[in-house]
């Protein structure tokens, strides 16, 4: 007795991970994030290594060259250095920080999410309540305060940032993680004799990937915001390191004299990049919702 | 006809009230970057005269429901009639402007849905949801609409019309929001009632009931019918004529007695030998129909049935045969679309069913699973200024039972006894209120972390939805995997030997383990439901439902798997089914349940033989079977039982099923009924008044 033979002969199916890569690819926006992102990253960690500039030592002869000055195609800053180099290294510190922060935020935030969604009662209660305390903190408030008591470096931004982020993505999870711990393959797991290690991590996180990828776009479009926000309040890495957040606050001083090369690189480059992010998330979204439409209309 | 928009097309017939002629209908589809057309209609033709009761059956995606919609331009997104009519009292629906369509829906033809549930609009009142179309159509006046409506609601059997008709859809229960649905199709007092599926979503006693009412309803208002179902015994003692419908075509076409006693297409025959209540006997294997029904979007030539038919020939292959009969020309002969039709003085059955009779063993009496006084209440949280504290839903009240070693053991019952949660207490889903559960010497409950998951390997699961039980993310091997995992059972080669040899039990290739569990049919997924739950090699499954989703040919082959694996390896089933028939086939002892307590047990054969308790007879007389019956002396007393099950939140005193017991007396109320023997021992009632073993 053999049922029909139509899944026999064909190769593997591909992943869902494969099958949203093909949806995601016909996205335009979602594309046109990914290759802006592509080059601002090649642009920030490539360009040093192929047009090299000194962003250590100051040059106060050559401050606040305009434009088109010879050998600064984007002019100097205040302090003579060159802007083109500064906005790369100062790309290097947003996106790393940025990148590392939003990441964290979100592995954080979804293991606590389905711990707290999965196990419920008063788990759920007691680490949902230490969530929503944490929320009713301004969060550039809590950020302020500890980066005026620490002396800020990346891995210590990173920490901060991601210690007030992983909140929204821990409340995101542990809503899919209480619809999909009554899910029957989560029963079925648990008759075979499995925990809820097993549980968590095999049938709950996988099945809420969807979200925690496209929440993690997101997170790292704000974090790179939030390090923006702090070095722009002077509370950033201290000089000579530079960011586009301390670029544009050192910009904001000579605005009445008109050096506005200071400020519209590292502005359009904080928008540019939060721009792409957010549409990389979407265009993810979507993928990820059309592979369970298919699996539905699969279904019969 | 009322409306001035119905002209009469002179060239169309006139003595049929609808009629199909080889209607086409046409889904634009896409599957990745190919578009392709799925032939949802591939040719039907059907016609009805005024007053006459037609059945549509077949299995899903025949094409059944999408012809009831084509009827009232109702097609889905994207759909569309690419060829054929559709005649209704001499218009051309096919053709028909959305304008003329409108004043045909609701008014000269009336629908019922599937779902009272969601074909009703849950903000509006029943009064206004049911007074709508008379608003709409017959431009009467407010209270004239009222007073039409509460005697419809009176006529379609709803108590209390007058009061009813300001209360809202969620406030009644499935089978009273079905009679809502019903008076709402029937207010404009329609010359065609269509009803798709109308009691797929009951239990079967609210079913007989609302089959009576619409049945009534027929003659009353003098109205035809289309019954659409894929249910047979549904169709057998409903309709006047049957249309068996596959693959978007009309297949065959006859007088309800004529196909059931002798249907000529060898789909029509193969569907009715499948059917479990017409097997010969319980230890024979239901004949099946090898293979799925083809998909629509894969037009082949010729028949559509021809793969999977045994008797098709070359022809099949590459001609299509066209919906003829050799009865003469009169409308009311049996026509069918096959080149090899049974011989019209066949036993339909008889030729089907292959000779292969391995005997049952007889299950050894070795106790397996003992069950004990098993209660489950379900605490009512009415939030935190509840009045009422305390307060439980009693799902299943002092069950006791026991399951022998390889044994089935069915549970029947309709939807809400109590028979799932006892499936989910016996796996330990779930832990009893009271009550002990006992394994040979051992009590689970009683066990500690460790022997618990240890004892995990004795008794699994089957799901109802098998799609729904397994990770859509993963595939079919790890799936398969994953309860040797947990257990640590094997290495993994072992492991992958292992799970090719379940493939191999459950006839499955073993090339699906590559695959993700969506891409499977409903029946293969049910295969591998079956194949997981016996990967531990338990010595119980609890089965919940495993084929109440599944079309008929498909569900024979899964109940002939079932019983092929449990006499190779010994396994016992706990079958939980509403599904009498199936319970029948397949159980060797039953126990029948209502509102939580186990009302009868028994052998199956002496229980559906000779019932003792009201409600198991009460349950086969009401039960369809698929058999138009002879029109004399076939269950002169079979009386349906009325009523609904109480809520098991307050549940009667005494016998809980005395509210619908036609013998209740006084001490029913007062003292509840202990199970006891009265007739043949092992078949044991709670009853104070069981019924004479020689009633039936």
């Amino acid at each position: 007795m053999t049922a029909a033979g139509s899944v026999s002969a064909a190769p593997a199916t591909p992943g869902p991970g494969r099958r949203a890569l093909a949806v995601f690819t016909r996205d335009k926006p979602a594309l046109a994030g990914a290759v802006v992102l592509v080059a601002l990253m090649a642009f920030c960690f490539l360009g040093p290594l192929i047009r090299p500039t000194d962003q250590v030592h100051t040059d106060l002869g050559r401050a606040n060259l305009p434009p088109g000055s010879p050998g600064h195609p984007l002019g100097t800053t205040d302090l003579g250095y060159d802007m083109l180099g500064r906005l790369m290294t100062g790309g290097q510190t947003s996106l790393e920080v940025g990148l590392a922060a939003g990441l964290l935020a979100t592995f954080i935030g979804t293991v606590y999410g389905a711990v707290a969604g999965y196990f419920g009662g008063w788990l759920d209660a007691a680490m949902m309540r230490i969530t929503d305390a944490a929320l009713a903190i301004p969060a550039l408030f809590l950020l302020v305060v500890v980066a005026t008591i620490v002396t800020p470096s990346k891995p210590v931004l990173t920490l901060i940032i991601a210690s007030v982020a992983w909140l929204s993505p821990a409340r995101l999870i542990r809503g899919e993680a209480l619809a999909l711990r009554s899910r029957d393959y989560v029963h079925a797991m648990r008759l075979m004799g499995g925990g809820g290690t097993r549980a968590v991590f095999r049938h709950i996180v996988p099945n809420a990937i969807g979200t925690v990828i496209v929440n993690a776009t997101f997170q790292i479009a704000d974090a790179i915001l939030y390090v923006a926000y702090l070095s722009f309040l002077g509370l950033s890495i201290p000089p000579p390191a530079a960011d586009w957040g301390s670029m544009l606050s050192t910009g904001i001083t000579y605005t009445q004299v008109g050096y506005w090369w200071l400020i519209f690189p590292p502005g359009i480059a904080i928008v540019l990049v939060v721009a792409a992010f957010t549409f990389l998330g979407d265009g993810l979204r979507d993928a990820f919702d059309v592979r369970l439409q298919r699996t539905r209309r699969n279904r019969r | 006809m009322t409306d001035s928009l119905l002209r009469t097309d002179p060239r169309l017939p006139t003595d049929s009230l609808l009629r199909i002629d080889d209607l086409h209908v046409e889904i634009p589809a896409r599957d990745g970057d190919r578009r392709r057309t799925v032939h949802a209609l591939d040719g039907v033709s059907l016609d009805l005269a005024p007053g006459e009761a037609l059945g549509i059956v077949g299995e899903s995606g025949c094409g059944k429901t999408m012809t009831a919609l084509s009827v009232l331009g109702l097609l889905p997104g994207g759909a569309r009639i690419t060829g054929g009519s559709v005649a209704f009292a001499g218009t051309d629906l096919a053709s028909a402007p959305e304008p003329v369509l409108r004043g045909v829906r609701g008014n000269t033809i009336g629908m019922v849905f599937q779902d009272p549930l969601t074909s009703l609009n849950p903000t509006m009142t029943i009064g206004a949801q049911v007074a709508e179309p008379l608003l709409l159509h017959k431009g009467v006046g407010k209270a004239e609409a009222w007073r039409r409506t509460e005697e419809m609601l009176r006529l379609v059997g709803l108590p209390k019309p007058g009061e009813r008709l300001r209360t809202y859809p969620h406030q009644l229960s499935g089978g009273m929001r079905q009679r809502v649905a019903i008076a709402m199709a029937l207010i404009c007092e329609p010359a065609l009632l269509i009803a798709d599926e109308p009691t797929t979503a009951l239990d079967v006693t609210t079913q007989a009931q609302i089959l009576e009412l619409i049945d009534e309803l027929r003659t009353r208002l003098g109205m035809a019918l289309i019954l659409v179902t894929h249910d047979l015994g549904v169709i057998a003692r409903r309709v006047d004529r049957v249309a068996v419908m596959y693959a978007g075509r009309t297949v065959e076409r006859a007088g309800v007695r004529a196909l059931f006693a002798a249907p000529r297409h060898r789909y029509t025959q193969a569907l009715f030998a499948a059917l479990p209540e017409r097997a010969a006997d319980a230890s024979q294997p239901l004949a099946t129909i090898p293979g799925l029904p083809p998909s629509p979007a894969d037009r082949t030539r010729g028949c559509r049935f021809a793969p999977r038919c045994e008797f098709a020939s070359e022809r099949c292959e590459t001609e299509e045969p066209p919906l003829s009969t050799d009865e003469g020309a009169s409308r009311d002969a049996h026509a069918f679309a096959c080149f090899h039709p049974v011989p019209p003085d066949a036993d339909p059955v008889a030729q089907l069913v292959p000779a292969v009779p391995a005997p049952v063993p007889v299950p050894a009496d070795d106790v397996l699973l003992r069950v004990t006084g098993l209660t489950k209440d379900y605490p009512l949280r009415g939030g935190p200024f509840a009045l009422r504290r305390g307060a439980a839903v009693s799902a299943v009240a002092g069950v006791s039972l026991s399951v022998r070693r390889g044994e089935t053991f069915g549970i029947v019952g309709e939807s809400g006894c109590g028979k799932s949660t006892l499936g989910r207490l016996v796996v330990g889903m779930e832990p009893p209120t009271a009550g002990s559960i006992r394994f040979g010497e051992r009590d689970p409950a009683a066990l500690d972390r460790r022997a618990r998951k240890a004892h995990r390997r004795e008794v699994q699961l089957m799901f109802q939805d098998s799609y729904a039980s397994m990770d859509p993310r993963m595939r079919v091997a790890a799936i398969l995997r994953e309860p040797l995992v947990i257990q640590g059972i094997g290495d993994r080669a072992g492991q992958d030997a292992r799970i090719a040899r379940l493939l191999d039990d459950v006839g499955l290739p073993r090339g699906a383990v590559d695959r993700y569990p969506h891409e499977f049919s409903g029946g293969q997924r049910q295969r591998l439901g079956l194949a997981r739950a016996l990967a531990l090699s338990p010595s119980l499954v609890v089965a919940d439902e495993p084929v109440s989703a599944l079309d008929v040919s498909v569900q024979a082959q899964i109940l002939n798997l079932m019983r092929e694996l449990q006499r190779e390896k010994g396994v016992a089933y706990l079958f939980i089914s509403h599904d009498l028939a199936v319970v029948r086939y397949l159980a060797d002892r039953v126990g029948v349940m209502y509102l939580g307590k186990l009302v009868e047990t028994g052998p199956a054969a002496t229980v559906f033989a000779s019932p003792l308790h009201p409600y198991t007879r009460g349950l086969l007389d009401t039960a369809d079977h698929a058999d138009p019956g002879d029109g004399a002396g076939v269950r002169p007393s079979a009386a349906p039982l009325g009523g609904e099950t109480p809520s098991a939140a307050d549940p009667p005193s005494g016998c809980r099923f005395r509210t619908r017991c036609p013998y209740a007396r006084d001490i029913c109320a007062r003292e509840e009924p202990m199970p006891a023997e009265p007739g043949a021992p092992g078949h044991a009632v709670a009853c104070h008044f069981p019924l004479a073993p020689a009633a039936r």
